[in-house]
């Protein structure tokens, strides 16, 4: 019993480099997010609630503030966004049980509205990008940045299907195979370019969607940083015109 | 320390600019903490519009609803409660509803859009109970001059079938009449003006 | 006008102390007139407080200390609340700038010599602080509840268990239940939201009480007490007010100035002030894939991990804050300030700071066979920092150089003897360098003039 109480202090010691092998960084793939696009923001809404929002919620996010934040109205929210009868203000959750979808995708769909903030808008640029095409799996596709991932590729007809390019490589504990890129090999309605965008776009929304607050607080300080200047700056000379009466 | 080379003028003008500065900073430094106690998204949500069906409705009954964490009240009044309403009755305070306690489509006896069915936010305009419902005539608590109404047990203030208030009574203003629409014949929309309705 | 505000306070002093208490604590409260720049912090630790007890009771308005609520509540403070995430941003980042600041004042303290009698009080009053406001932080930092909330409080609630016989009984009893849980929460809330925060009033208020009763210490680490003029006033001082008060009040300016940098444009701080797995909801079933403290409890951490028995290592990690107490019985050199001390006490000073900023460093870092080495040579130079402050307390005959040597080289090095598995013993012996060379420099060259002599203390401040 002690043991295993003390074993949550020791596990500090041993967590660390061993769950890499969750699926580490792809260098080739990098994004960059502008969350002033506001057509992108909206496009990736819109994405996310034709693509994603069957199984994935975001709970802590209400569609009347996604309108207010991207700039549409509300009955373009409720006309474009929204398509389980719910009303503007109400939280983007979704219908379907969670225990339903575990029994599925052998893994409940994880609520979105704080992936990024988790995980990195990287992260999920790259989940996005890197499906590639592996019988063995249960939804025939598999993915280079998160392996065995339980998700089937939702934009496959988008993108098409990429296959993994493999080659032997000797990482110390003998010869496993290590995949060195990815070509598609049956394309999808969009072009590479186009599908990009998409990933981006989407992308994009969730960064958005996990901190809305972010869209002000950087234009508001700066207000309060050039307020705290001039208040500085007055404070500054009021101190030094005292402290002349000090030698 | 050497006071004869101090500039008073100067020290007087930096020490008032510093004050004030800093004073409009924390006055403005404020507004956060006040803003967050004002009604969150999640609170405005609530006080979106409800729909109730009303085509079930009995004469002269009444049902509660719960709209901005508000009591509504919806009664379907009779022909005979309807045509009382109209008599000019010399012991209510505001009979023509003069005082903003209604939008403008109730400013009317019945204080309604549709004479027979009366919508109110059941809150005592005195102190904030909730007023009992009594359409029996003259029963033997309210006396004999009473037409129906609403009493309220907290402080004896009395609304007639329109909930306007008697006079001399605590109360001082006619019961609420909140903003709300007919979708169709049976389905009322509590929270939002008719569509002719000015803004 | 003027004589109506007069009238005031003449009304109110008739009654109350109200001038009384002004010329104590600030219009005739003589500080040193040569406070540099670590005498900000002091009253800066005071603005933090403030800022951490208002943004405190306003999400306190918001806030639900329930396990199935807590998360939830959070996201609802910064999306559904007007201007929430402001406030909630304050707060955060209000705790590590705590820390910081206090971190900075308490560096002050040691540096000058401020804990030096006459003033072992304030010293001792502000370690109860500092460890009150380590429970407070500790305490509030699971209130949101995400994944990283929830293991660092069973982390850190299990050193209890550590403790011999009683120990999983009291983490049991801490928690109110066998791991964290709702119950956890509901206390960890009272506490942080009552019980301690007047337990840190209280005590501000007796450190401030403290001090003005012997009065500021300042760079030079002399008395200015002992140089008054016909007046009885300090030569050396000048009235708190309106000197200190305006010089405090630039300098909080400018400290808000980088606290708002960091609350509008890095709230995260890249992951040091809110920490990325903090985002996900407590869950018993996945602990993180490397919890960390937050940066403030790192180099304290790092002496936990820095011994492998669970429990020697929580007795070295309640040791490194509680030889803190008692400095000013270590230190007996009658020299305050860093100024007239001698180059190796400024060498000691100077390794104690790397120490401090490697062990937070390795605390923030996965454990791998160099960095659990290093961690526990950074943990020796941390307490070898107190040994040779005592070391350097008088001066020393060659028979007590040549003691401490061998008392302390001898345990270091049976402890080495002790762990020493096959295949380790250069990075063991490597590391055994780093403490030998510290206390062979640190005895050695208290011997040599130039290297251990402390300097004459001038009489008057230098300016």
């Amino acid at each position: 019993m002690k043991r295993a109480l003390f074993l949550s202090v020791l596990c500090l010691g041993s967590a660390g480099p061993a769950f890499a092998a969750v699926g580490a960084e792809l260098p080739g793939y990098q994004v960059v997010i502008d969350l002033n696009n506001r057509a992108s923001l909206q496009r990736g809404a819109k994405y996310f609630v034709n693509y994603c929002m069957g199984c994935h919620s975001l709970q802590y996010s209400r569609y009347s503030r996604v309108g207010e934040d991207l700039g549409l109205d509300m009955q373009m929210v409720a006309d474009n966004l929204i398509f389980n009868g719910r009303r503007v203000s109400e939280r983007m959750e979704i219908s379907m049980s969670r225990d339903d979808a575990e029994r599925w995708f052998g893994a409940k769909p994880p609520d979105l509205s704080m992936l990024a903030r988790r995980k990195g808008a990287t992260y999920i640029y790259q989940y996005l990008m890197t499906f590639y095409a592996d019988e063995d799996r249960p939804w025939g596709v598999n993915n280079w940045r998160f392996p065995f991932t339980t998700m089937p590729h939702v934009l496959w007809r988008e993108q098409g299907l990429q296959r993994a390019e493999w080659k032997e490589a000797d990482n110390g504990d003998g010869n496993k195979p290590v995949i060195t890129g990815l070509m598609l090999e049956t394309p999808g309605l969009k072009t590479p370019e186009e599908y990009e965008r998409l990933v981006v776009d989407l992308t994009s929304f969730l960064v958005y969607v996990s901190e809305p607050a972010r869209l002000t607080r950087e234009s508001v300080g700066t207000w309060v940083l050039l307020f705290l200047l001039v208040l500085g700056g007055f404070a500054y000379f009021l101190k030094r015109e005292y402290w002349k009466d000090v030698h | 320390m050497s006071d004869d080379t101090v500039d008073v003028g100067r020290r007087r003008f930096l020490t008032g600019s510093t004050a004030l500065v800093g004073g409009t900073g924390a006055a403005v430094a404020i507004w956060p903490f006040i803003a967050s106690m004002s009604p969150s998204a999640r609170a405005r949500t609530a006080g979106a519009p409800i729909e109730v069906d009303i085509g079930q409705m009995e004469w002269g009954q009444k049902i509660d609803l719960i709209w901005r964490k508000q009591p509504i009240w919806i009664i379907r009044r009779t022909p005979e409660m309807v045509a009382a309403l109209e008599v000019e009755a010399s012991y209510l305070r505001d009979p023509h509803s003069e005082q903003e306690q209604q939008p403008e489509f109730a400013r009317n006896s019945h204080r309604s859009l549709n004479p027979e069915f009366l919508v109110l936010v059941g809150i005592c305009t005195h102190l904030g109970c909730n007023p009992t419902y009594r359409p029996d005539a003259a029963p033997e608590d309210l006396g004999p001059e009473w037409q129906g109404g609403f009493f309220c047990a907290c402080h004896g203030s009395r609304f007639d079938l329109s909930g306007r208030v008697y006079d001399h009574v605590p109360a001082n203003a006619n019961l609420r009449v909140p903003p709300y629409r007919f979708v169709s014949d049976t389905r009322i929309l509590i929270g939002e003006m008719p569509e002719d309705a000015p803004a | 006008m003027k004589s109506l505000f007069e009238g005031l306070i003449g009304w109110i002093d008739a009654r109350f102390p109200l001038m009384q208490l002004w010329n104590d604590h600030l219009a005739k409260y003589y500080a040193p007139k040569n406070f540099n720049f670590w005498y900000f912090f002091g009253s800066l630790a005071l603005l933090v407080l403030i800022i951490q007890i208002v943004t405190g009771i306003f999400l306190t308005m918001h806030y639900k200390p329930d396990a199935e609520l807590a998360f939830a509540s959070l996201e609802y403070i910064r999306r559904d609340v007007p201007l929430g995430w402001l406030i909630q941003y304050m707060h955060s980042t209000g705790a590590s700038f705590f820390f910081i600041v206090v971190y900075l004042h308490m560096f002050r303290g040691i540096m000058y010599g401020s804990f030096k009698a006459p003033r072992e009080l304030i010293w001792l009053l502000g370690m109860f602080l500092y460890m009150t406001l380590m429970a407070e932080a500790f305490m509030g930092y699971l209130l949101p509840w995400g994944n990283m909330s929830y293991w660092g409080a069973q982390v850190i609630v299990n050193l209890f268990s550590t403790i011999p016989w009683v120990g999983p009984d009291i983490a049991i009893w801490l928690r109110g239940d066998f791991a964290i849980s709702d119950a956890t929460l509901t206390r960890f809330f009272a506490l942080h939201v009552s019980a301690i925060p007047l337990a840190l009033l209280a005590l501000v208020a007796l450190h401030i009480m403290a001090l003005h009763e012997v009065g500021s210490n300042n760079p030079d680490g002399i008395e200015i007490k002992e140089h008054k003029d016909a007046d009885g006033k300090p030569l050396d001082g000048v009235p708190f007010h309106p000197y200190y008060t305006v010089k405090d009040i630039w300098g909080s300016v400018a400290f808000l100035f980088l606290f708002a940098l960091v609350v509008f444009f890095a709230p995260e701080m890249g992951g040091y002030f809110l920490e990325p797995d903090n985002f996900t909801p407590a869950n018993p079933l996945l602990t993180p894939e490397h919890i960390v403290p937050v940066w403030y409890f790192t180099p304290f951490y790092s002496v936990l991990r820095a011994i492998p028995d669970p429990q020697f290592g929580a007795l070295a990690m309640l040791l490194s804050i509680l030889v803190l107490f008692f400095l000013p019985w270590i230190d007996r050199n009658p020299v305050r300030s860093v100024r007239y001390r001698s180059l190796l006490y400024k060498i000691n000073l100077g390794v104690f700071v790397v120490t401090f900023a490697a062990l937070g460093y390795l605390g923030f870092n996965p454990p791998t066979p160099l960095y659990s080495e290093l961690a526990l040579r950074f943990s020796e130079w941390y307490f070898l920092f107190f040994i040779a402050l005592w070391f350097f307390s008088r001066p020393r005959r060659n028979m007590e150089r040549l003691l401490t040597l061998v008392v302390v080289l001898g345990l270091i090095s049976l402890y080495d003897v002790v762990r020493v598995e096959p295949g380790h013993g250069m990075l063991v012996f490597l590391g055994w360098l780093m403490p030998a060379v510290f206390v062979a420099v640190m005895v050695f060259g208290s011997g040599i003039e130039k290297l251990g002599r402390d300097l004459p203390v001038p009489d008057r401040l230098t300016g």
